[in-house]
């Protein structure tokens, strides 16, 4: 009995042949995105590091960047798939403001429009390997939003990626509020970097927090936070557990 | 205009720099049923005059819903109309589906314009045959424009296109500078009273017209006849202070003959 083998067409991205031609796993990553909207608009945090797999190898990544006038985004997950979407959004921000009108594409708008590349992308089985991030600042109106790489996006107060969504967003439900100061917003995120620091092990000490407001973006330049690591419990271990390590 | 030897593509011109199919398809607005516009800095109001066929016939829609912030009014070849209305629903709706925002009226009119360009440009194509007004809100506030099958696009305080469109401007010139404050219900009256210099004499009633209002916080909506009878009760007994029903006014039909001397580009009304 001969079975009619069912033939792909030639731009199907299943199969065998097409393994080569869509993201199956990612090769260099980046770890946790925190960030929370304050006062004046919102703060987002992010280490440098790109991770080879376990190893950790590139250590001055810029994993946040500016949007247009009104947007930050950063992003977790593959690298080379953060500037891709970097160059979708380029193009899409070029062609904004090629109207030169009195229009422009807010963070919200943007925030959509990413929702729609990574779903689609996940629906065509070949997604970009993300966790993003997008917050901004336009009329007075603060947005903050993240989109995953299967397309799941939603908006709220603080969000975080991968990781930062175990560790960070506990502290961010317990200790964030209205109208936060940018000291206190800062100094809030920074607690959340250092648990991520301590336990997240793609995690690097080298971190940079990026603020919008109505007024535009800045980027901090990158510094390292203080750890400790002379806590008794760590000192011995095995004490309370014999055989752990 | 006068036939000749140049009028018979659109992709000819004439000696004297005119594309005259472009300027029939202009011709053809001038034929249908007219259409009004006005706006204040948060408020644009639509109108137009429901003319039927016959007695028996009802009348046709010249006024679409593109979306909840952005509304059209149409005079001419209301097919065309027709067709180019659920273009424009067609770009509302990508894009809100999208950027999860209203697409800004001042981009779609460029869309627009920009279709109705490419007719002008193919011999296999011909310009559509009717004018659109478009009310809209995007960032910057109330708009309302004016495109026409040449491809050319307008911003207007208020505008008027169709038959007898001259008496509604010539009102509408009259006033047009209190507009920009007016309230909405000032406009919609307004709007009224230029319909009713279109009539020609002709009692005003809400059957043989159409209102429509878009502003901020108000989505586009067309009002319904016992709404609109109430507005034309209202102000009919003060409108004998403010100036009877436009006598028929002579010099304003001649204009709707496209009446220009040969060598000139006619003036885009």
């Amino acid at each position: 009995m001969n079975f009619m083998a069912s033939k792909q067409p030639e731009n199907s991205l299943l199969g065998p042949e097409a393994d080569s031609q869509r993201t199956l796993y990612p090769y260099v990553t980046g770890t946790s995105v925190v960030a929370l909207k304050y006062k004046d608009g919102i703060l987002m945090a992010a280490d440098m590091g790109g991770s080879y797999g376990s190893t950790l190898r590139y250590k001055s990544v810029e994993r946040m960047k500016p949007i247009g006038k009104h947007s930050l985004l950063g992003a977790s997950g593959e690298i080379s798939d953060f500037q891709e979407i970097l160059r979708y959004l380029d193009e899409l921000i070029l062609y904004d403001n090629m109207w030169d009108d009195g229009n422009s594409l807010g963070p919200k708008e943007v925030h959509n429009y990413l929702t729609r590349v990574m779903y689609n992308r996940r629906n065509k089985f070949n997604p970009l390997w993300n966790s993003l991030v997008l917050g901004g600042v336009k009329n007075g109106q603060k947005y903050l939003g993240t989109v995953s790489m299967i397309g799941v996006n939603f908006e709220d107060n603080h969000v975080a990626t991968g990781f930062g969504n175990h560790l960070a967003r506990p502290i961010l439900r317990q200790e964030w509020h209205e109208n936060l100061s940018y000291e206190d917003g800062v100094r809030l995120l920074e607690k959340c970097m250092r648990v991520l620091l301590y336990r997240d092990r793609s995690a690097i000490n080298k971190l940079q927090i990026a603020k919008i407001t109505e007024e535009g973006m800045t980027i901090s330049q990158p510094y390292s936070l203080k750890t400790y690591w002379e806590f008794s419990a760590f000192a011995n271990p095995a004490q309370g557990a014999v055989g752990t390590w | 205009m006068f036939r000749n030897q140049y009028d018979t593509d659109v992709t000819t011109w004439s000696p004297a720099g005119r594309l005259f199919q472009v300027e029939y398809a202009m011709e053809a607005v001038k034929q249908g049923s007219a259409a009004i516009g006005l706006r204040s800095k948060t408020h644009i109001v639509l109108g137009c005059v429901n003319k039927a066929n016959s007695e028996l016939s009802s009348h046709q829609k010249k006024i679409f819903k593109v979306d909840d912030h952005i509304g059209v009014a149409i005079a001419g070849l209301t097919a065309d109309g027709r067709v180019l209305s659920r273009y424009m629903r067609n770009e509302c709706i990508n894009y809100s589906f999208t950027y999860e925002s209203p697409l800004p009226v001042g981009r779609l009119v460029v869309q627009l314009a920009d279709k109705a360009q490419v007719c002008t440009q193919r011999s296999w194509k011909r310009p559509y045959g009717v004018g659109l007004l478009v009310a809209g809100l995007d960032e910057s506030g109330a708009h309302l424009y004016y495109n026409c099958p040449s491809g050319n696009y307008f911003e207007y305080q208020a505008f008027a296109i169709g038959s007898r469109s001259q008496a509604a401007k010539t009102y509408l010139e009259r006033r047009f500078e209190n507009f920009a404050d007016s309230s909405r219900d000032d406009l919609v009256k307004d709007a009224l009273m230029a319909i009713r210099e279109t009539l020609q004499g002709e009692t005003l009633k809400s059957s043989i017209c159409t209102v429509a209002v878009v502003g901020v916080g108000e989505p586009f909506h067309i009002l319904d006849l016992e709404t609109v009878q109430q507005m034309i009760d209202a102000f009919e007994i003060v409108g004998e202070q403010e100036g009877p029903a436009a006598e028929p006014d002579a010099a304003a039909a001649a204009d709707q003959g496209g009446s220009t001397e040969e060598g000139v580009a006619p003036m885009d009304i």
